[in-house]
C-alpha cells in the first residue's frame, strides 16, 4: 500500500502546514507543483509543454465531533441531574403552548441529548397550585407529551423520551404567589438512563 | 331472650352472661370487628316532639358494670360517640352533653330519674351499661321516652373492647333505622390520600413529599395507611362492597397506574388498566354496581376517559376530542359519565351515555374552570364539582333536574374534590380553610361542617358507598 502510506503522509504535512481547516476543503485540491508563471510559458518555442499532473485526494466525509464530555464522566445519573444540565420550559397558566423562549430552550435541550445520544431523558409535566388535583394530572400529561412531541421534531429519537405527569402534587417552589406559580407550571427533565 | 323489653337488669344481666362470646381478636388488616347485636331490637313507638320538630336528645355517659378504669372508659367514648353519631344526621336535636352533667347517674339502666331529664326539655333519652369480661365486652342500650318513661328501643351488643366506637356507630345506624326509617353512614369510612408520615419520594433528587392512601371510620378516627410504597398516590375510590380501594398510583417504575387493592386480603394490588412507561392511567371511578371501572388514560396520545371491567377486560374508549377529558364519575344508574373537558377552552363539566357513543353534553355554564364531578347517590339527582371562585375553589352543586347550580362552600380557603357519602346527604371535601389541607365533611345543604383529618395534608376524599 504505498499510495495509501503517501496519502497519509500528504496528510500530516498539510495538517501540520495549514491546520485542520484546510483538510476539510474539497473545492481546492493541491497540486504537486506550482504552476509556471505564465510569460515562461509563452516564451517557450517549440512544442508546448506538458500540462501539470494534477494530484488530487479525496478527504474522508466531515462527521460531527465526538462528544468533548463523555457522560460518564459526569458522575451519576443524580449528579447530572443536579447540574441541571437539561433546562425546564415553563408555561402559561391552564396551557401546553411551548413560547419562543421556551422552543429556544429546547433546541439547547436537543443539541445536548444529540450530545449525549445514550441518555433516557423523563420528560415531567408539572402544574402551578390553582389547577384543581384531578384536572392538572391531565394538563401535565399534556405539557409532557407536547415537549416530547416537540424534542421528537427536533430529530430525538422518540424511544429515548418518556414522559410523566405529576400535576401539582410536587411544586418547585412552596410559595402562592404568580412568581411561585410561574415557576411550577413546567416541563422538567431528568435523565434516567446514561 | 325476648320480649324482656323492660325486665328487670339482674335478669338481663343473667342473660348476658350465658352468651357466647366469639373471638373477634383484629389482625392489623382486618377492620374492627362489628359488634353483634344479641337480639333483635324491642321497645316501639317513634320518639317525638310537641312541636313538631326535630325531637330533643340526650346522652349521657353510658353506666358500668364495674367501675374499674377501662369501663369507664368505654362507656364515656360510647356516650360522647353515640351523641356525635347522631347529632351527624340531625334528625334529633341533640342536647349538649355538659348540660347535664349535674343530673345524678342512676344505678341502673332502670332507675332513670325521669322528672329530671324532663326539667332539661330532653323528649328522648338514651342509656345504656356496660360490662365488660375480659376483653369481651357487652353494651345493654335503651332509648327511652321521656314522657310517657317507656322504652321506644331496647337491644344488647357484645364485641370486644378494642374499639368501643364501633358500638356507639352501630347503635346509631340501628336508632335511625327504627325511629326514622334513614340508613345512616356511622360505619361507613373514609379514604383520602395523606403526606401525613413525611416520607419523601425515592430514586430522585429534588426534594418530594410523597402521599399514601389511608382509611379512616366516617368521622376521621382510626386512620390507618393502606399502601407503603414510598411513592405518589392518589385519587382512591372505594368499591361498592366496601372491599377494594382503586387509587392512581406511581409506584412501579415511577409512572402513574391504577392500582386494584383487596384491603381485608393483603393480596398484592392489581393494575386492571394495564399501564406501561408510556400507557399511564389516573383517577379510578367504579360503576355503581362495582363491575366497570372508568378512568383516565393517554394510551391514545391524549387524556381520554376509558372504561373497562373490574378484572381489567373489554377496554372502551368513552371520549374522542382533541382537548382534555378527565376525571370522571358514574350516575347512580351507571348508565351516564359525567367528566371533565376542555374542549371549550377550559376545564368543564360533560355529561355523555356511559357506552360513549351519543354527544356529551355541556352543564356548567357559568364556571370559569368546573373540575372533580360527583355523581350522588339515589334519590338526590346531583352533581357536586370544584368551581374556581376568585383565587381558590367552592364546592358547588348541580341538580341535574332543574339544571341550576348552588354554593355548598363560600370561599373560605380553597375546597375542592367532593365525595358524597353513600346516601347522598353528605360530602366530603377537601379544604385549605385552616391552612394546611384537610378533609371536611358537610350536610348537603352546607350545614354541620366538621373537620376529620388533622395530621399533615390530606387529599381526595372518597366515601364508602
Amino acid at each position: 500500500m504505498p499510495r495509501h502510506r503517501l496519502t497519509v503522509l500528504f496528510l500530516a504535512i498539510a495538517l501540520a502546514a495549514g491546520g485542520a481547516g484546510s483538510a476539510c476543503k474539497k473545492k481546492n485540491p493541491p497540486v504537486a507543483r506550482p504552476t509556471p508563471p505564465p510569460p515562461d510559458t509563452d516564451m517557450t518555442a517549440g512544442r508546448p509543454p506538458a500540462p501539470p499532473e494534477p494530484v488530487t485526494e479525496t478527504p474522508p466525509v466531515s462527521v460531527p465531533p465526538e462528544p468533548t464530555i463523555s457522560s460518564a464522566d459526569m458522575g451519576s445519573l443524580d449528579d447530572i441531574n443536579k447540574k441541571g444540565i437539561l433546562q425546564p420550559v415553563f408555561f402559561e397558566f391552564d396551557s401546553a403552548e411551548m413560547s419562543s423562549d421556551g422552543q429556544a430552550v429546547m433546541a439547547k435541550n436537543a443539541e445536548t441529548m444529540k450530545q449525549y445520544t445514550t441518555w433516557v431523558v423523563s420528560i415531567e409535566g408539572h402544574c402551578d397550585e390553582r389547577g384543581t388535583a384531578e384536572y392538572n394530572l391531565a394538563l401535565g400529561e399534556r405539557r409532557a407529551l407536547s415537549v416530547r412531541q416537540y424534542l421528537v421534531s427536533l430529530g430525538i429519537a422518540a424511544e429515548r423520551l418518556r414522559t410523566v405527569s405529576y400535576g401539582k402534587e410536587f411544586p418547585f417552589d412552596p410559595g402562592h404567589g404568580e412568581s411561585s406559580w410561574s415557576r411550577n407550571r413546567r416541563a422538567n427533565f431528568v435523565v434516567t438512563a446514561k | 331472650m325476648t320480649n324482656r323489653s323492660l325486665l328487670p337488669a339482674a335478669v338481663s344481666l343473667a342473660a348476658v352472661a350465658a352468651l357466647t362470646i366469639a373471638s373477634l381478636a383484629a389482625s392489623p388488616q382486618q377492620p374492627a370487628p362489628a359488634p353483634s347485636g344479641q337480639q333483635s331490637a324491642e321497645g316501639s313507638g317513634r320518639i317525638t316532639s310537641d312541636s313538631g320538630g326535630r325531637p330533643r336528645l340526650a346522652v349521657p355517659d353510658f353506666l358500668v358494670a364495674a367501675p374499674d378504669a377501662e369501663s369507664k372508659a368505654i362507656a364515656a367514648t360510647i356516650g360522647q360517640v353515640l351523641w356525635d353519631d347522631l347529632n351527624f344526621e340531625r334528625e334529633f336535636d341533640m342536647i349538649p352533653r355538659d348540660t347535664y352533667a349535674s343530673i345524678p347517674v342512676p344505678a341502673s339502666i332502670d332507675a332513670v330519674p325521669f322528672d329530671r331529664w324532663r326539667e332539661l326539655g330532653a323528649q328522648g333519652l338514651l342509656l345504656g351499661t356496660v360490662r365488660k369480661t375480659g376483653t369481651a365486652v357487652t353494651v345493654q342500650v335503651r332509648l327511652f321516652n321521656v314522657a310517657g318513661q317507656t322504652a321506644a328501643f331496647s337491644k344488647e351488643y357484645s364485641g370486644t373492647a378494642a374499639n368501643p366506637r364501633t358500638f356507639a356507630h352501630t347503635i346509631s345506624d340501628e336508632i335511625h333505622k327504627q325511629q326514622r326509617s334513614l340508613t345512616g353512614v356511622a360505619r361507613t369510612k373514609l379514604t383520602f390520600s395523606s403526606d401525613r408520615d413525611g416520607e419523601r419520594m425515592k430514586g430522585t433528587v429534588y426534594d418530594r413529599r410523597i402521599k399514601e392512601i389511608y382509611i379512616a371510620d366516617y368521622d376521621g378516627a382510626n386512620p390507618r395507611r393502606i399502601t407503603v410504597n414510598k411513592s405518589l398516590n392518589i385519587n382512591p375510590a372505594w368499591s361498592s362492597d366496601g372491599k377494594a380501594i382503586a387509587y392512581t398510583s406511581y409506584r412501579r417504575a415511577n409512572f402513574p397506574d391504577i392500582y386494584v387493592q383487596r384491603i381485608y386480603d393483603g393480596t398484592p394490588p392489581e393494575s386492571p388498566a394495564h399501564g406501561t412507561d408510556r400507557i399511564h392511567n389516573f383517577l379510578p371511578a367504579w360503576s355503581p354496581d362495582g363491575t366497570r371501572l372508568a378512568f383516565m388514560s393517554n394510551r391514545d396520545g391524549n387524556a381520554e376517559i376509558y372504561v373497562i371491567d373490574a378484572n381489567g377486560s373489554n377496554p372502551r374508549r368513552i371520549t374522542r376530542h382533541p382537548g382534555i377529558d378527565a376525571t370522571p364519575t358514574w350516575s347512580p344508574a351507571g348508565n351516564q359519565i359525567a367528566f371533565t373537558s376542555d374542549r371549550s377552552g377550559s376545564p368543564q363539566i360533560y355529561i355523555v351515555d356511559a357506552d360513549g357513543l351519543g354527544q356529551p353534553q355541556r352543564i356548567t355554564t357559568d364556571e370559569s374552570w368546573a373540575d372533580r364531578a360527583t355523581w350522588s347517590p339515589s334519590p338526590f339527582n346531583e352533581i357536586a364539582y370544584a368551581a374556581r371562585s376568585g383565587p381558590g375553589f367552592d364546592i358547588k352543586i348541580y341538580d341535574v333536574g332543574s339544571r341550576g347550580s348552588r354554593l355548598l362552600t363560600h370561599g373560605e380557603g380553597s375546597n375542592e374534590s367532593p365525595a358524597f357519602s353513600p346516601t347522598g346527604r353528605h360530602l366530603a371535601f377537601a379544604s385549605t380553610r385552616l391552612g394546611n389541607q384537610q378533609i371536611f365533611v358537610v350536610d348537603r345543604e352546607g350545614n354541620g361542617l366538621k373537620q376529620v383529618t388533622k395530621e399533615g395534608n390530606n387529599f381526595t376524599p372518597n366515601w364508602s358507598r
